[in-house]
């Protein structure tokens, strides 16, 4: 094995990895901010309750999207000194001004919305949260900016003499048109995600016996509390309810976001990144117009040929171009281009001939999958809008609202990781499409142990802290939502500064 | 722009970085790793974390956004840093993975075996991250080897040398005495003094290794600069011990605030005009100029960063006015304590 194998794989890892937290806390900022300011607005404690709660699990999936967050940080230094050296000057800046503008406000303001409740007036709290969400929406855009510079480089100068790409036009790198089409899609599918979440653990709450329609018998728990929980249980549904019906209206507009935006990022991919869409379709020969889209293929795993699919007839040239009648280029014809784009370029040294195919099945695969899990998704928060509408028979639903609930979340997350997959993979040899391969990135300085070490180390922490958060998550579902108690109002006169904190780690 | 080489604007920005997260984080190591010796019990311990509890993730960012600068200001520091101190740089990320973990999920298990395992998590990664970072920074001060293609040619065991491992020593005493002198400020009762108490010990001890240390690094490397943070640095930490003794808490504080945030400095001054020198060849060394971003690319960013860092100030400053109330054992709800008992 390579150093650049071992170096893509712990990259491939911790990257997927720490995506499946950032989703859940884009949108879950957003979804309690929601819940408080309804809170503040209505005084219904079932919207306290749901901002307490789910502001509970939002902390635990916090946490480690942020330890796994310092990893990324490190090691493009660590892993990929080349590649460092060759961008930073346009890449690091993003990073840098994140860091400034978004991880500090994040921070502060999540420490004084976790310890505020009873040191902050209640508008000042919730804003906290928004401000939260502002800080993350931030952090989304400028990161998103760095990677979309990767996709599709954009406002630098090649140096032949210092060997690196410099930085020649800031805006441009800000609102590169690939980043314009990402932001909106990326943080959208979040929103989708965390919807996904929140319905998922309400509607389970829902039908679960301790709190929901299927009240526990007082063979189970004895006469007297079997009353207590069956008259909780019926309001606490109602709660659940609520929660689930506001996360599914948001995951429904949300999704219809995500397709948007996700074709136009299609035909923007197809401009700038061609062989990345043809491997997409596992297109070898080009098609001059009305190219099929396979929704499913069976062939031979490198897709050269096939022996039984599902085509949907002109769908890929209208996903590329916009139009049935569009032309789209195959694999073969456009590697031929690359080889006499980039192999010939004079002066650069960063530039290697190579083959120019990413990895097809791959590719196929993680495209359909994301497109796929998330159409599963958006299904699914419309039929939980339809089955959680007023005058229904409550018990009818429960079964399936229980079962919508479980699949969305997993459904949500596999879309996202997928879809970065896809992205990433199908970018490949390239780190920076069309200036650096991926080879060329990695750090000659680093041995191999030394990388192993490191892949090896922080997988096996990973997979251990995926365990201890899974336990963390299932453990505060189960417990369920607080009671409603009146927190502290410390704008009010009455308040009394000295009593025990509302909030203590 | 500003009549100033934008490369040492940089160089100093970077500077003042590495000193708000060793000034900022430095206290919340302490705290971590104090825990086991300055809370006799369970309710004392949640006391002394809660002091910290509201800021340490924003002290973090401090090192994120010097992470992110050298990047973008000095890209072959950050790559020849980076990749070189690969192994130290490991450690330091797992440890500090475990300890703000620790800070998130200690608090949530119902047993005393997940109390204890996340308390190790947290003695253990403050204790690691304070004595790696001094190995590294005592390490980047004296120089290392690093070849004609700014990369480090050495390994692990050529920064675990004697000058690199008193450094290591020297930030895990400096941070023990920020850490309890914190201790001290922001809680009341009897743990209270005995921090006080414990701090001047500690701070005792850690003044006499410092001097040994930075006189070491000012014969090395040192300038006339250097020589004047050291000298006041020194002065400021026999003044913080001074406060401490006669129970002024706040100005102990401040002294050691300042110590931290003046050795550090001073180690910069010691540094410029290099980043990394090499011991291999003076030639060979990393500078401010030949490590540096385009011109272009250090304007940008100076205005972001004249345009941001006050707000940053502004609302770092205004949490710990927020939280400013001293924390004591009847602040820490027992009913939630009862129930993790079970
Ligand atoms: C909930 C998740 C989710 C869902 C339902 C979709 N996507 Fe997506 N997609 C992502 C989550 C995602 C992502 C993980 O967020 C990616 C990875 C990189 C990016 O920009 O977003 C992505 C990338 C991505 C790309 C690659 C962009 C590039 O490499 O330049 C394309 C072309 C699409 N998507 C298109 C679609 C279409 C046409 C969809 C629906 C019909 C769709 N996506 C649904
Ligand atoms: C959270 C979203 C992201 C995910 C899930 C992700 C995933 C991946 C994956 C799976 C690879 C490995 C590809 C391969 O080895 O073939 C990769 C490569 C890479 N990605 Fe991303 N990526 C994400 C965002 C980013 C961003 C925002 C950046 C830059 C700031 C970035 C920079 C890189 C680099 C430098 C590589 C190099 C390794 C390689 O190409 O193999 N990625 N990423
Ligand atoms: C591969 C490049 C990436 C790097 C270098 C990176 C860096 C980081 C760091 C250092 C943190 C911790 C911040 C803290 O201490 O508060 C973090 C958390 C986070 N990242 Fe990433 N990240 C990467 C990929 C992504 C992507 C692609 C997104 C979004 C689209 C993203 C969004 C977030 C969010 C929302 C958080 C949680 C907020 C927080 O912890 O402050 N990150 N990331």
């Amino acid at each position: 094995m390579e150093l650049v194998d071992i170096a893509r794989w712990q990259f491939g890892i911790v990257t997927v990895y720490h995506f499946l937290f950032v989703p859940l806390t884009i949108g879950l900022t957003l979804v309690v901010a929601i819940f408080e300011t309804f809170w503040l607005r209505t005084k219904n404690p079932d919207y306290l309750r749901l901002t307490k709660f789910f502001g509970k699990l939002f902390l635990i999936n916090f946490a480690l999207g942020l330890v796994t967050g310092i990893v990324q940080e490190f090691q493009f230094g660590m892993n990929w000194s080349d590649y460092s050296r060759f961008v930073g000057d346009v890449f690091g800046a993003p990073l840098a001004i994140e860091g400034l503008l978004a991880f500090f406000l994040e921070s502060t303001f999540l420490g004084l919305w976790i310890f505020g409740w009873d040191k902050l007036p209640r508008a000042v709290h919730a804003a906290c949260m928004w401000i939260v969400h502002l800080g993350v929406l931030a952090s989304s855009w400028f990161i998103l900016a760095a990677n979309s510079w990767m996709q599709h480089p954009v406002g630098y100068d090649y140096n032949p003499e210092t060997g690196r790409a410099e930085l020649t036009d800031f805006a441009a790198v800000m609102f590169n048109k690939v980043q314009l089409v990402t932001f909106p899609h990326v943080v959208l599918a979040a929103y989708m995600t965390a919807a996904a979440f929140v319905i998922g653990v309400s509607a389970w709450l829902y039908v679960s016996k301790r709190h929901g329609s299927r009240v526990a018998t007082e063979e189970e728990v004895g006469a007297g509390e079997a009353e207590a929980i069956a008259a909780t249980a019926r309001s606490d549904r109602e709660m659940y309810r609520k929660g689930m019906r506001i996360a599914a209206v948001l995951m429904a507009v949300a999704g219809i976001g995500v397709v948007v935006s996700g074709d136009v990022q299609g035909k923007v991919m197809t401009e700038v990144q061609p062989m990345k869409m043809a491997a997409a379709e596992a297109l070898y020969e080009t098609e001059d117009s009305c190219a099929p889209f396979s929704v499913f293929t069976i062939g031979t795993p490198d897709g050269q040929h096939e022996k039984f699919a599902v085509t949907v007839p002109c769908l890929l040239s209208f996903l590329g171009t916009g139009t049935f009648d569009g032309e789209v280029k195959g694999i073969n014809d456009l590697r031929e281009t690359y080889a006499e784009q980039y192999g010939a370029d004079p002066g650069a040294t960063y530039y290697t001939p190579g083959d120019y195919v990413p990895n097809i099945p791959v590719t196929y695969w993680t495209f359909r999958w994301m497109m796929g899990f998330g159409a599963l998704g958006a299904a699914g928060s419309v039929l939980v809008l339809w089955l959680t509408r007023r005058k229904r028979d409550e018990t009818v639903g429960a079964a399936w609202i229980g079962r919508v609930g479980i699949a969305l979340p997993v459904a949500l997350v596999a879309a996202n990781s997928m879809g970065w997959i896809f992205t990433e993979m199908g970018r490949q040899p390239w780190v920076v499409f069309g200036l650096m391969t991926t080879e060329q990135g990695v750090s000659p300085g680093v041995s191999i142990t030394e990388a192993l070490i490191s892949v090896v180390a922080l997988t096996s922490l990973y997979a251990v802290l995926a365990v201890v958060e899974m336990k963390l998550l299932a453990k505060t579902v189960r417990k369920g939502p607080e009671p409603f108690v009146e927190p502290p109002d410390p704008g009010s006169d009455d308040h009394d500064a000295d009593a025990p904190l509302t909030f203590a780690y | 722009m500003f009549g100033l080489e934008l490369t040492t604007v940089w160089f100093v920005l970077i500077a003042v970085l590495w000193i708000g997260y060793f000034a900022l984080e430095g206290f919340d190591f302490g705290v971590g790793m104090l825990v086991p010796v300055l809370a006799r019990d369970e309710t004392e311990r949640r006391v002394m974390i809660n002091t910290v509890g509201p800021v340490w993730d924003g002290n973090e960012v401090w090192l994120l956004v010097a992470g992110g600068a050298t990047f973008a200001a000095f890209p072959e520091w950050y790559a020849t840093l980076f990749s070189g101190f690969y192994l130290p740089l490991l450690l330091i990320i797992v440890a500090l993975i475990l300890r703000n973990l620790s800070f998130e999920y200690r608090h949530k298990g119902d047993t005393a075996a997940w109390r204890a395992r996340w308390d190790a998590a947290l003695i253990g990664g403050s204790f690691l991250t304070a004595f790696l970072w001094g190995v590294a920074f005592a390490n980047i001060v004296a120089g290392v080897p690093i070849d004609a293609d700014k990369e480090f040619t050495g390994n692990l065991f050529t920064l675990l040398n004697p000058f690199g491992l008193l450094g290591g020593v020297v930030l895990v005493l400096l941070f023990l005495t920020h850490g309890a002198m914190f201790v001290a400020l922001k809680t009341d009762g009897e743990i209270r003094h005995r921090a006080r108490a414990l701090a001047v010990r500690i701070g005792l001890a850690a003044a006499v290794v410092a001097v040994v240390f930075l006189v070491w690094t000012q014969v090395q490397t040192g300038s006339v600069g250097s020589a004047v943070a050291f000298v006041v640095a020194a002065v400021c930490l026999l003044a913080g011990i001074g406060a401490a003794a006669a129970g002024r808490e706040g100005w102990a504080f401040l002294g050691t605030f300042l110590t931290i945030a003046l050795a550090v400095g001073g180690l910069f001054l010691a540094l410029f005009p290099d980043v990394m020198p090499s011991t291999t060849s003076a030639a060979f060394s990393l500078t401010t100029t030949n490590a540096a971003a385009t011109p272009y690319t250090l304007e940008i960013m100076t205005w972001v960063a004249v345009a941001f860092t006050p707000i940053v100030i502004g609302y770092q400053t205004w949490t710990y006015w927020v939280f400013r109330k001293r924390i004591s054992t009847h602040h820490i709800p027992t009913a939630d304590l009862a129930a993790a008992r079970g």
